[in-house]
């Protein structure tokens, strides 16, 4: 009999040789299956081999130790993967398919608790599903923290003959791949939560808008998509409910303001991907100006489990009111980067430090930004803050969509503050002039500020007309991309103002 | 990719504009469809995807300009694009992505360089893509090796 051996498929993994090491496998005469990743990154590829005691992972194989893997004498054994304190320590709720089961079978996908949330949420009315996910606490994971049971129930109550579901999965955050990481491991789940969406608001036809940096993700998706249709997930009267609901991938095309939920559905609508002035809110006029609800992949991937143990039991999770869990993604400078998922109030310090083991190269923390490249760079001294919307907020900083960057001593945050300014020019859709004007401007100044600091000069004055520049994008701008731009730049000026006063040593 | 005269092309611009004329938003997918099957979207694109789809000529070009996949000039034979978000950046990818562009001669005779931001492989960065295919931990040597083929 033949060794039963998973090789994660995912995007991460096989950009450090996870396909090749699936062909050796095979011609090994090996049944491979090609999983999601555990989202232990620096262990990719992760293989694990099934045996009596538990699937039992090889970290970093290369092709070539394939049949020290098959025999167990391979080195780098981790043991069984369940086991492993980096997983056992995490509370996984979206994530806990992801990297177990086989993303391309539905049978498999339902063996591990799959459809259930689906069978429940269509047994009760939509008004009861609404009042589920309301209960449930859950909060828009893209990253505005919005009440998702409050949105469904204004889409709900917009009557029209026609709504929508859109999913926002372009995931352009530098630092964030929750999203990739569970559409290509555990697609079914937000094919599920789609479904449920569309029951709870009324809606018959639903978008995934995913960005086109993503192939394997638009592959894993598609093949999902065309499987529940199969097997009656997705379409006619799906389990003989009634519910008729079609669901359509679509791909972005290079643009990072499109994963702001307005230009997101003019790119949808085959238009420039330009931001709206609001209201109205998409809920009431959003996809070709008919009510639709917007949500991010994280909170759609919620809505299964939430409808399956019911809304009480996600809210045990977490604190304040942050409920539930959040995927944070340790990514940068990191030594053991991936994904943590945990419930609300973890501190970064913890997530840092103990997940991420401290920096790659082995030197000093000197800054980790939060949330994006729109969100702040917090100092070594911030770390103890609890990671809730809230507790983010009042400190200065936000959660976004939960990615962590992490930066050795060596970093230069003029260089970031000024890194910033140019993203905020290069990807602004141009529509209002704080942000397409504003970051061009800002540029120019911390341009200069560099140039003042080589050679010693005063830098005061320019520093004065940045905070300047950045309370007219912040209060100025349409979207939170020239709104949120300066919480960079004036997280990195507030922290380590020494970088733009004076060049630091070579490093 | 081969070379389409203009006539076959202008044809099955069209071709693949009216198997889209179904959708919702059909114009995205449209474009999509006419760069994978052609490289890139010409002037003759615009206006025959324009015709089609009951779009002005302007909407149609609008939309081509806005987004950064819809290249209007033919790709180079083998393309690098290296990530510069802020988790490779932590990690050397301005240095790396500098001096690949200086040294794009090297890695072949038609090799375009092009900065991407964020790949989603944030935690085995610096990452890039060598022909499309996603790679992490990238290097100069690295970089080197996996472009052996192209020279």
């Amino acid at each position: 009999m033949s060794a039963r051996v998973f090789v994660p498929g995912d995007a991460a993994a096989a950009s450090v040789g996870a396909d090749e090491v699936a062909a050796a496998f095979e011609a090994a005469g090996a049944t491979v299956v090609r999983n999601g990743s555990r989202g232990m990154l620096w262990l990719e590829p992760l293989v694990e081999v099934e045996t009596e005691a538990g699937r039992v992972g090889f970290a970093n194989v290369e092709p070539a130790e394939v049949a020290a893997v098959l025999s167990g004498e391979h080195e780098r054994s981790i043991g069984v993967v369940d086991e492993h304190p980096w997983l056992r320590s995490q509370r996984r709720v979206s994530f806990v398919r992801v990297g177990v089961v086989d993303p391309a079978s539905v049978a498999d996908y339902e063996a591990h608790g799959g459809w259930a949330g689906l069978r429940r949420a269509l047994s009760l009315t939509p008004a009861e599903v609404v009042q589920e996910v309301t209960d449930s606490g859950l909060r828009g994971r893209g990253g505005a923290g919005f009440p998702a049971g409050i949105k469904w129930k204004t889409v709900l109550e917009t009557v029209s003959d026609q709504k929508f579901v859109a999913c926002n999965f372009d995931e352009g955050d530098s630092g964030t791949f929750a999203d990739r990481m569970v559409v290509e491991g555990d697609p079914f789940t937000l094919v599920e939560g789609m479904t449920i969406a569309a029951h709870a608001v009324g809606a018959s036809e639903g978008y995934v808008y995913v960005r086109s940096e993503y192939p394997h993700a638009v592959a894993a998706l598609r093949r999902a998509v065309d499987a529940a249709y199969t097997h009656g997930y997705l379409g006619q009267d799906i389990l003989g409910s009634g519910l008729s609901f079609d669901l359509h991938v679509r791909v972005g095309a290079g643009a990072y303001i499109c994963g702001e939920e307005s230009s997101m559905l003019d790119s949808l609508e085959g238009k420039r991907g330009e931001v709206r002035a609001k209201p109205p809110i998409p809920a009431i006029q959003g996809l070709w100006g008919l009510p639709t609800a917007v949500n991010n992949v994280l909170t759609l991937c919620a809505v299964p489990m939430v409808l399956a143990d019911g809304g009480a039991a996600y809210a045990e999770l977490g604190t304040g009111r942050s409920r539930g869990t959040q995927v944070f993604q340790l990514a940068g400078n990191i030594k053991q980067g991936g994904i943590v998922e945990l419930p609300f109030g973890v501190s970064l310090r913890e997530l840092v430090e103990e997940y991420g083991g401290g920096t790659l190269s082995g030197r000093p923390v000197r800054a980790v930004q939060v949330g994006g490249p729109l969100g702040a760079y917090v100092p070594p001294e911030g770390f103890d803050v609890p990671m809730d919307y809230e507790a983010l907020a009042e400190s200065g900083a936000m959660l976004g969509h939960g990615g962590i960057v992490v930066f050795d001593d060596t970093v230069d945050m003029a260089r970031m503050a000024r890194f910033a300014m140019e993203f905020c020019s290069i990807e602004s859709c141009g529509k209002c002039t704080p942000c397409r004007v504003g970051s061009t401007r800002g540029v120019e100044a911390i341009d200069r500020i560099i140039a003042a600091r080589t050679m010693g000069q005063d830098v005061s004055a320019e520093l004065v007309l940045i905070d300047d520049l950045c309370e007219t994008m912040t209060k100025g701008s349409l979207c939170a991309m020239g709104g949120l731009t300066p919480m960079p730049v004036q997280s990195a000026i507030k922290h380590w103002r020494e970088d733009f006063e004076r060049e630091g040593a070579d490093v | 990719m081969t070379t389409v005269p203009t006539t076959d092309r202008v044809a099955l611009v069209r071709a693949i504009a009216t198997q889209h004329l179904a959708d919702r938003g059909a114009l995205m997918p449209v474009l999509h469809d006419v760069v994978e099957e052609l490289g890139h979207v010409s002037r003759e694109d615009v206006e025959a995807i324009a015709d089609v789809l009951n779009l002005s000529v302007a909407e149609v070009h609008g939309v081509v300009t806005f987004y950064k996949d819809f290249r209007t000039e033919p790709p180079a034979v083998h393309a690098v694009a290296l990530c510069r978000g802020e988790a490779c950046q932590s990690v050397g990818a301005e240095a790396l992505y500098a001096e690949t562009c200086d040294r794009a001669g090297d890695l072949g005779a038609d090799v375009e360089v092009d900065e991407v931001f964020c790949l989603g492989n944030c935690a085995l960065g610096p990452s890039g893509t060598l022909d499309g295919r996603l790679h992490g931990r990238l290097s100069r040597e690295r970089i080197a090796t996996l472009t052996e083929g192209w020279r």
